[in-house]
C-alpha cells in the first residue's frame, strides 16, 4: 500500500501496465515529454522511451484513428484526450469504428483501445473544460465505460481496462485529481468492471453517484445521519457494465432512491438508472426515485457551483423522498 | 447504351519492355492480371443485375477501379494489411480470400464471416488482413497510419495499404492520417482512386488543389498522379511506393486517376448530375478494355482466350451465388453476440431476439 492522489494513482498504473506488458503504450498530446497537462503520464517517457510513450500532433480523430489500427494489429494502446470536452472530432472514430470493429467484423477485428479522459467540473474551466458527457458513451453499444472515484480504484480500474478485451472509455475526475489521497495496493491491482462498491451502508435511501459526485453523496449521507435519516452511498464505478444486482438489492433494502451526476439531466445516466430501477424495483420503491444533476445549460464558467450539484442539494433530495413515503 | 462503344485509349508500352520490367514469369503474371479483372468484371455485372432484382440489398460496383485493385492485390505482401474503401473487395480475393466466402457476404448469409452484420461489399478477410470497413469516408486512414506504426514497432517489413476516394481528400482523417505519418515516416501507401466522382460531387468541387497528389506535399512526402486506368503504370507505381514504405522510406500518396464506369452504387441515378458524354469518355478509359485490347494487339492473350477466361469466370461467379442463394441468414440469437467479449447481462441486451 502507498498513499497517494487519484491522479498519482493513474500515474501507477499506467506504470504498471506498461512493466508488464510491452505491448501496452500511450499516446496523445503532451503525454510525453511534458509528461500531461495534468502530469497523468509524467515519468512514463523516461521509463519506456518515446516509441511507448507517444507525443502526437493535435488532432482527436488522428490519436484514436491511430490507436485503433494498432490495436488491431495487436498491441494495447491507452490514448488520452486532454479534456473530455475535445473528445468530439474522435467521437466518430470512437462511435463509428472502435464501438463497432468486433461486431461487424464477426468477431474476426476485436478492437481493444483505452481512451482516457479528465472530465467535470469544479476546476474553473468554462464551458470546454468542465463538461461531463459519459452518456454518449453509454448509449453507444460496443462501448465500457468506467469513472473511479478514488485513487485505488483509479489504478484498478485502469489495469482492467487495459486488460480488458473490449474498448473502454476511461474518465478521470478532475476535480478530485488531487483533491482526495488515499491508500493504494502496490503491484497489479486490478478492480473488477461491473462490481459497484458501497461506501457508506444505510437503510432509508439510496444514493447512487461516481466520479467526483462519490464524495459529494459521502458529505449528505453524514449530514442526514445527524438528522436521523440512514443514507446508503454507492459508487456505481462502471457504468458499462453496471452493477445491476447491487443497484436493485440497494433499493430493495432502502425503498427509496437518488440518483446524482454533474452531467445535464435530461437523457443522462441518471434517465436509465431511473428507468432500471422502475421497471424492476416498482414494488420496493416507497417513494418518487429522485435525480441530482447538472442543469440542462452549457457548462457556465461564473456559476459553476449553481450548477455542480453539492451536498445540500443531494441531501435535500434525499430527505424529501424519505418525507414523502 | 445509344451508341457503339469508343475504341479504348491504346496503352503505349512496348512488350518487350513489359517483359523486361516484369521478368521471366511476365506472360504468366499478364494472364493472371487479366483473369482477376474478368472475375471483377462478372461479380459486378451479375451482382448489380442481382440488386435490381432484390435478391441482395445494395451493390456498389468496382468498374473503372480494376486496374488498381489487381495491382495492388498481387503487388502486396502477404504480411501486408489493407484497410479498404468502397470498391477494394477484389484486393481481398486475389490476397486469397475465397470468392464463395465473398459472395456469401454480399447475401448476408449464416456463412459470412461477419455473420451478416453490415451491408453487402462491406467484407470482413482477416486471413488477408483484410480490415473491416465502414461505410464512413475517410476513418479508415488514420486506421491504416496506426496499423503501420505497430509493424514498426513490432519490426515486421510490412506495409499499411490505405485505400480512398477522391471525396476522402476532404475528410478529417485524410489530414490526420497524412499528417502522423509524415511527422513518423510511417511504412504506409495511400491509395487515392479518383474516379473523379463523390456520388454527385465532381473533383474539381471537391478541391482546389492542381492535384490531388500534390497534397502530400504539405505533409512532407512524395505525391504522383498516375493514370489508374492503365495497369503498366498503376503496377509500376504502386510497387515503388510499396518497395519505398518497406525499405523505411516513409510513405507515399498515390493519386490514381480513373472514371467511375457505374453509378455511384446501386441507389445512386447519375443521370441527374453527370454530363451526356461522361459513359463515353469512361468507356475510352475502360481499363480492362485498354489492357485487353494490349494483350490482343500484342498476343500475348488473344481474344478468344479472353472470352474462356471471361466465361470461366462467369461460371464462377454464378456457381457461388447458387450456394449462397442455398444458405440461410444467420440465427437471430447471433444478433447478441461479438457487441463484446462476453455478452453483457440484461440490460445491455434489449430483450431476447
Amino acid at each position: 500500500m502507498t498513499e497517494m492522489t487519484l491522479v498519482q494513482a493513474v500515474n501507477r498504473g499506467l506504470h504498471e501496465a506498461m512493466k508488464g506488458d510491452p505491448d501496452v503504450l500511450v499516446l496523445g498530446e503532451d503525454v510525453g515529454v511534458d509528461g500531461g497537462v495534468f502530469r497523468a503520464t509524467e515519468g512514463l517517457i523516461k521509463e519506456f522511451g518515446p516509441d511507448r510513450v507517444i507525443d502526437t500532433p493535435l488532432s482527436e480523430c488522428g490519436i484514436v484513428g491511430t490507436a485503433i489500427g494498432m490495436a488491431l494489429y495487436g498491441l494495447k494502446p491507452v490514448a488520452e484526450i486532454q479534456f473530455l470536452d475535445f473528445i468530439y472530432p474522435a467521437f466518430d472514430q470512437i462511435v463509428s469504428e472502435l464501438a463497432k470493429f468486433r461486431f461487424r467484423s464477426g468477431g474476426q477485428y476485436p478492437c481493444h483501445v483505452v481512451v482516457r479522459a479528465p472530465y467535470g467540473g469544479g476546476i474553473k474551466g468554462g464551458l470546454y473544460h468542465s463538461q461531463s458527457t459519459e452518456a454518449y458513451f453509454c448509449h453507444t453499444a460496443g462501448l465500457k465505460v468506467a469513472i473511479p472515484s478514488t485513487p485505488a480504484d483509479a489504478k484498478g480500474l485502469l489495469l482492467s481496462a487495459i486488460h480488458d478485451e473490449d474498448p473502454v472509455i476511461f474518465l478521470e475526475p478532475k476535480r478530485i485529481y488531487r483533491a482526495v489521497s488515499g491508500e493504494v495496493p502496490d503491484g497489479d491491482h486490478r478492480v473488477p468492471f461491473g462490481s459497484a462498491r458501497t461506501v457508506v451502508p444505510g437503510d432509508d435511501v439510496s444514493i447512487f453517484a461516481y466520479g467526483a459526485m462519490v464524495p459529494v453523496a459521502t458529505e449528505a449521507a453524514e449530514a442526514l445521519r445527524g438528522e436521523g435519516i440512514s443514507a446508503e452511498v454507492v459508487d456505481l464505478r462502471t457504468l458499462v457494465p453496471l452493477d445491476e444486482a447491487t443497484v436493485l438489492a440497494s433499493v430493495e433494502k432502502t425503498g427509496r432512491a437518488v440518483v446524482v451526476h454533474e452531467a445535464a439531466r435530461f437523457c443522462g445516466f441518471g434517465a436509465e438508472l431511473s428507468a432500471i430501477l422502475a421497471e424492476k424495483a416498482f414494488y420496493s420503491l416507497k417513494a418518487p426515485i429522485a435525480r441530482v444533476t447538472g442543469f440542462d445549460t452549457p457548462f457556465p464558467y461564473a456559476l459553476e457551483n449553481v450548477y455542480l450539484p453539492n451536498a445540500a442539494r443531494v441531501a435535500h433530495a434525499a430527505r424529501a423522498t424519505v418525507r414523502s413515503g | 447504351m445509344s451508341a457503339a462503344a469508343p475504341a479504348p485509349v491504346p496503352l503505349p508500352q512496348d512488350p518487350a519492355e513489359v517483359a523486361r520490367a516484369w521478368g521471366p514469369s511476365a506472360r504468366d503474371r499478364a494472364r493472371r492480371a487479366f483473369e482477376w479483372m474478368a472475375l471483377s468484371r462478372a461479380l459486378d455485372a451479375r451482382m448489380q443485375a442481382l440488386q435490381r432484382q432484390g435478391r441482395i440489398g445494395f451493390y456498389g460496383a468496382a468498374m473503372g477501379h480494376e486496374a488498381i485493385n489487381v495491382a495492388a492485390g498481387l503487388l502486396s505482401s502477404r504480411e501486408d494489411w489493407i484497410f479498404p474503401g468502397l470498391r477494394e473487395q477484389l484486393v481481398a480475393l486475389v490476397r486469397g480470400h475465397a470468392l464463395g466466402t465473398y459472395v456469401q457476404h454480399l447475401f448476408a448469409t449464416a456463412r459470412d464471416p461477419a455473420r451478416g452484420r453490415q451491408m453487402p461489399c462491406h467484407p470482413t478477410a482477416a486471413e488477408v488482413h483484410y480490415v473491416s470497413m465502414s461505410s464512413v469516408i475517410g476513418t479508415q486512414i488514420s486506421q491504416a497510419v496506426g496499423a503501420a506504426r505497430a509493424m514498426r514497432a513490432r519490426r515486421v517489413p510490412a506495409v499499411a495499404l490505405a485505400f480512398f476516394g477522391d471525396g476522402a481528400t476532404s475528410s478529417n482523417d485524410f489530414h490526420a492520417g497524412l499528417n502522423f505519418a509524415g511527422v513518423d515516416r510511417l511504412p504506409v501507401v495511400f491509395l487515392c482512386a479518383n474516379n473523379q466522382w463523390a456520388i454527385s460531387m465532381p473533383v474539381e468541387r471537391q478541391s482546389a488543389a492542381p492535384t490531388l497528389a500534390s497534397k502530400a506535399g504539405a505533409y512532407g512526402f512524395d505525391g504522383k498522379r498516375i493514370d489508374g486506368t492503365d495497369l503498366f503504370r498503376v503496377w509500376q507505381a504502386i510497387g515503388g511506393a510499396l518497395d519505398l514504405a518497406r525499405s523505411g522510406g516513409g510513405p507515399t500518396l498515390l493519386e490514381l486517376r480513373v472514371f467511375r464506369m457505374t453509378a455511384h452504387s446501386s441507389s445512386d441515378d447519375p443521370t441527374r448530375y453527370q454530363p451526356t458524354d461522361w459513359n463515353e469518355r469512361a468507356r475510352a478509359h475502360d481499363p480492362v478494355r485498354r489492357y485487353s485490347e494490349w494483350l490482343d494487339r500484342h498476343g500475348w492473350l488473344p481474344l478468344a482466350a479472353q472470352a474462356e477466361v471471361e466465361a470461366t469466370a462467369d461460371r464462377t461467379v454464378r456457381a457461388a451465388i447458387e450456394e449462397a442463394e442455398a444458405t440461410p441468414p444467420p440465427a437471430p440469437a447471433t444478433l447478441l453476440e461479438d457487441v463484446f467479449a462476453a455478452p453483457l447481462s440484461d440490460p445491455y441486451a434489449g430483450g431476447t431476439p
